[in-house]
């Protein structure tokens, strides 16, 4: 039964694809595998993905990583699951079919619902049990949605024939038999952005799901992060199905977050901020989301709070791609290089809205304090400075929600690969910004948690030793030029407020 | 003198053909075009392909000007290209070293550091990008100068300004050294710059096997020689990834 493997498989099924990534014990990466699943869009809006395609691209890379290492299951001691968040599937329990396309997080197709089920109470109306505000990402409403609008489907779902899964649950239910005595389970963290568990309890809240309409016979038992949840079949046939993190929890756990106060930003093209939070649930009063962090076993959750920040990296491909003004994405670290500062320049790419702390749809962005002097040298120093500006007001709001001083910033993700970004992140923080060897933060962390839950790890101490400063910013800006640049920052935010009429917006 | 070349005439005809109105243009389009008999116009479009200055669509066999000749005008690769394509070897071969990655290329008569991966170690370390360091005396300056004849000539006839007692300082050694540099393929030097510090370096080449920079481990001369000579298998990390960035820069694999 207990395999004696010197490798942990992490299989992260992402937004555009899945990928199998095999580590050693020392955390390094022996081989990856990649494939890209379709992204269908069946009309604005609407984001689909087929889970059955998504279930083929995931055994192929599993069979391509170990074939890249040389290696068979045997020498596999445990898998980790980690996942693009919200994403929802309903099956037939009885065929393993999907009913439909999966929902992806990004499919807005349930704003109206969310509206609807705010009534009278408004966007918060299950804040205090899930930490969530009613928003089209998270994955009740799409539940719902897919029992309202697939034909029968609410009566086979009621009859028990229906199951719920986001893409954690999907792939361990295949993994571990499928119809044929496939595992149905989620773990915390990806029950925490269903809005359909509570936070205390890490239970399914039966009155939200019967609010939502969601029968509870479709949801999945909710399991810890890291515990052995069955064992696989097909090619990685007895290996221990050990870990299941969403993406960002993930990133959290690779990067060693462990304890309270320590907080991860992964910079990819938008941007998100996860601070672990310890045994506390702290409710957030300034726009960030409250979320389950892990929970190892049986011990306790720790929680985490999160903000994102929509355009980062996506503000750079802007510039590259509609204004043309640089070819490649690195570029812009070349351009920003040919001046001193912003020249006066602010960029606030609120291209939909602002977002957390603000939260305000009828803003739209606006470039400020333009004269003659300003080059595309300068643009390119504001484009790079709103990155940095806008991992400030997050940091700021988690302070003051949590009260919890950051004293450094774990980064990771493609932007980290941008020198003058990563120095003025910490110029604007006041605080060091460290980034780790491991670039894949996101699979190690589901690799952790599995070879944790087998003792292929023994403790988070042993995981601690293995994360190593691979780079090191240390603020260099004085306090007087960061008060002055961050008033001039808000000052353009504001300007960007109120842009679009309330009629325009519906 | 002799009168212009005709097929590099006809070549050129060909590439503003396809450079003007139709985007893609069939074989007997061309031919006819130009008047040229449809064999010779396939002749110099099939070495025009060969060498990336046209494509053919596979579907439909029609003719377009390639990417080969967008590359001619920008011939230069953007350091932070190189860094963000450099990022994942470079903090493999730290880690497999256990000693300090630079990543330099040349500028001026230096070597400008343009990516730095501490030592996997914690300790206390001052990113170092954007310092210059030596092109005659270590082994990341060496290696450029050995490849890049830019990099050679920028160098000058010394003599070169001496750190250690083992800086090369006489331009006759260096030529020698660079000789030796070539016939291996990677450079080392022992204590020519620092006291007490040795390192490895190795080239990194673009597509078309143009020297753009180059890799490097430096530490200890405790820990990165063995009886007085760099350790075989720290050069055979940090060749390696050379060649790995190098891949990823487009070049083949050698």
């Amino acid at each position: 039964m207990t395999s004696t493997g010197n490798y942990i498989a992490a299989i992260d099924q992402g937004t555009t694809s899945s990928r199998c990534i095999i580590f050693g014990a020392d955390g390094r990466i022996v081989a990856v595998d990649q494939q890209e699943h379709r992204q269908i869009f069946p009309q604005p809006g609407y984001v689909e993905h087929d889970a059955a395609e998504i279930w083929t691209r995931v055994q192929s890379v599993v069979r391509g990583a170990l074939e890249k290492a040389g290696l068979t299951k045997d020498d596999i001691r445990a898998i980790g699951i980690t996942n693009q968040r919200e994403t929802t599937v309903l099956w037939d329990k009885n065929t393993g079919e999907p009913v439909h396309n999966a929902l992806v997080w990004q499919d807005t197709r349930t704003e109206a619902l969310c509206r609807e089920l705010g009534r009278n109470v408004g966007q918060d109306r299950f804040r205090r049990e899930t930490g969530l505000p009613l928003a089209s990402y998270f994955a009740g409403p799409k539940i719902r949605w897919l029992l309202d609008n697939v034909e029968g489907l609410r009566e086979r779902a009621e009859a028990g024939d229906i199951l719920f899964g986001t893409m954690d649950t999907w792939v361990i239910w295949n993994l571990t038999g499928g119809v044929d005595g496939g595992k149905h389970v989620t773990d915390v963290t990806n029950a925490s952005r269903t809005m359909l568990m509570n936070l205390k309890t890490l239970a399914w809240d039966e009155s939200i799901a019967e609010s939502m309409g969601v029968p509870m016979a479709v949801l999945p038992e909710i399991r810890s992060s890291a515990e052995v949840y069955g064992e696989a079949v097909g090619d990685l046939a007895g290996v221990p199905v050990a870990s299941a993190l969403g993406d960002q929890q993930a990133a959290l756990f690779g990067q060693t977050c462990f304890a309270e106060g320590e907080a991860k930003s992964t910079y990819g093209t938008g941007t998100f901020l996860l601070l672990n939070t310890g045994e506390k649930i702290v409710n957030s009063y300034h726009g960030l989301l409250t979320t389950v962090g892990y929970r190892i076993g049986d011990q306790a959750p720790v929680y985490a709070l999160e903000g994102s920040i929509a355009v980062t990296g996506s503000l750079v491909q802007w510039l590259r791609d509609q204004l043309g003004i640089i070819s490649t994405a690195a570029e812009i670290e070349t351009l920003a290089n040919t001046v001193e500062d912003n020249g006066g320049a602010y960029f606030v790419p609120a291209f939909s809205g602002l977002f957390a702390p603000y939260w305000r749809s009828d803003a739209r962005g606006v470039i400020a304090g333009l004269t003659r002097y300003v080059t595309k040298g300068h643009l390119a120093r504001a484009v790079l400075e709103a990155t940095a500006w806008q991992t400030r007001e997050v940091v700021d709001a988690m302070q003051k929600d949590s009260g919890v001083e950051l004293t450094a910033l774990k980064v990771d993700g493609g932007m980290t690969s941008n020198n003058l970004l990563m120095q003025n992140i910490a110029d604007v923080l006041d605080a060091p910004v460290e980034r780790p060897y491991v670039a894949e933060t996101t699979a190690l962390g589901a690799a952790y948690a599995a070879g944790l839950a087998v003792g292929f790890w023994n403790d988070l101490d042993t995981l601690r030793a293995n994360w190593h400063r691979a780079a090191e910013w240390t603020p260099r800006m004085d306090e007087a030029t960061r008060e002055r640049e961050y008033k001039k920052w808000l000052k353009a935010v504001e300007r960007t407020m109120g842009w679009v009429e309330e009629e325009e917006n519906n | 003198m002799p009168g212009p070349i005709q097929s590099l005439s006809r070549a050129a005809a060909i590439m503003r053909l396809l450079a003007g109105g139709e985007r893609r243009l069939g074989l007997s389009e061309v031919a006819t075009a130009l008047d040229l008999a449809k064999g010779t116009a396939h002749g110099i479009l099939r070495t025009l392909q060969q060498e990336g200055f046209v494509e053919q669509d596979p579907e439909s066999g029609k003719y377009q000007l390639g990417a080969e000749l967008l590359r001619l005008g920008q011939s230069y690769l953007d350091v932070h290209e190189l860094r963000a394509r450099a990022l994942v070897w470079a903090d493999d071969l730290a880690r497999a070293a256990g000693e300090t990655v630079y990543l330099g290329v040349l500028h001026q008569q230096g070597v400008l550091i343009v990516h730095h991966v501490f030592r996997p170690d914690d300790t206390r370390q001052v990113l170092e990008v954007g310092s210059m360091q030596p092109l005659h005396s270590t082994a990341i300056g060496k290696v450029l100068v050995a490849y890049d004849p830019v990099a050679r000539g920028e160098l000058g006839d010394g003599p070169y300004e001496s750190y250690t007692l083992r800086t090369l300082t006489g331009a006759g050694e260096l030529d020698a050294e660079c000789a030796l540099i070539r016939e291996r393929g990677w450079a080392d030097s022992v204590e020519e710059t620092w006291e007490g510090v040795a390192s490895i370096a190795a080239l990194i080449q673009d597509r078309r096997r143009n020297p753009v920079g180059a890799v490097c481990i430096n530490g200890p001369v405790e820990r990165v020689c063995e009886d007085g000579f760099v350790k075989p298998s720290l050069v055979a990390s940090v060749r390696s990834a050379a060649r790995a960035i190098s891949r990823d820069l487009g070049a083949g694999r050698f």
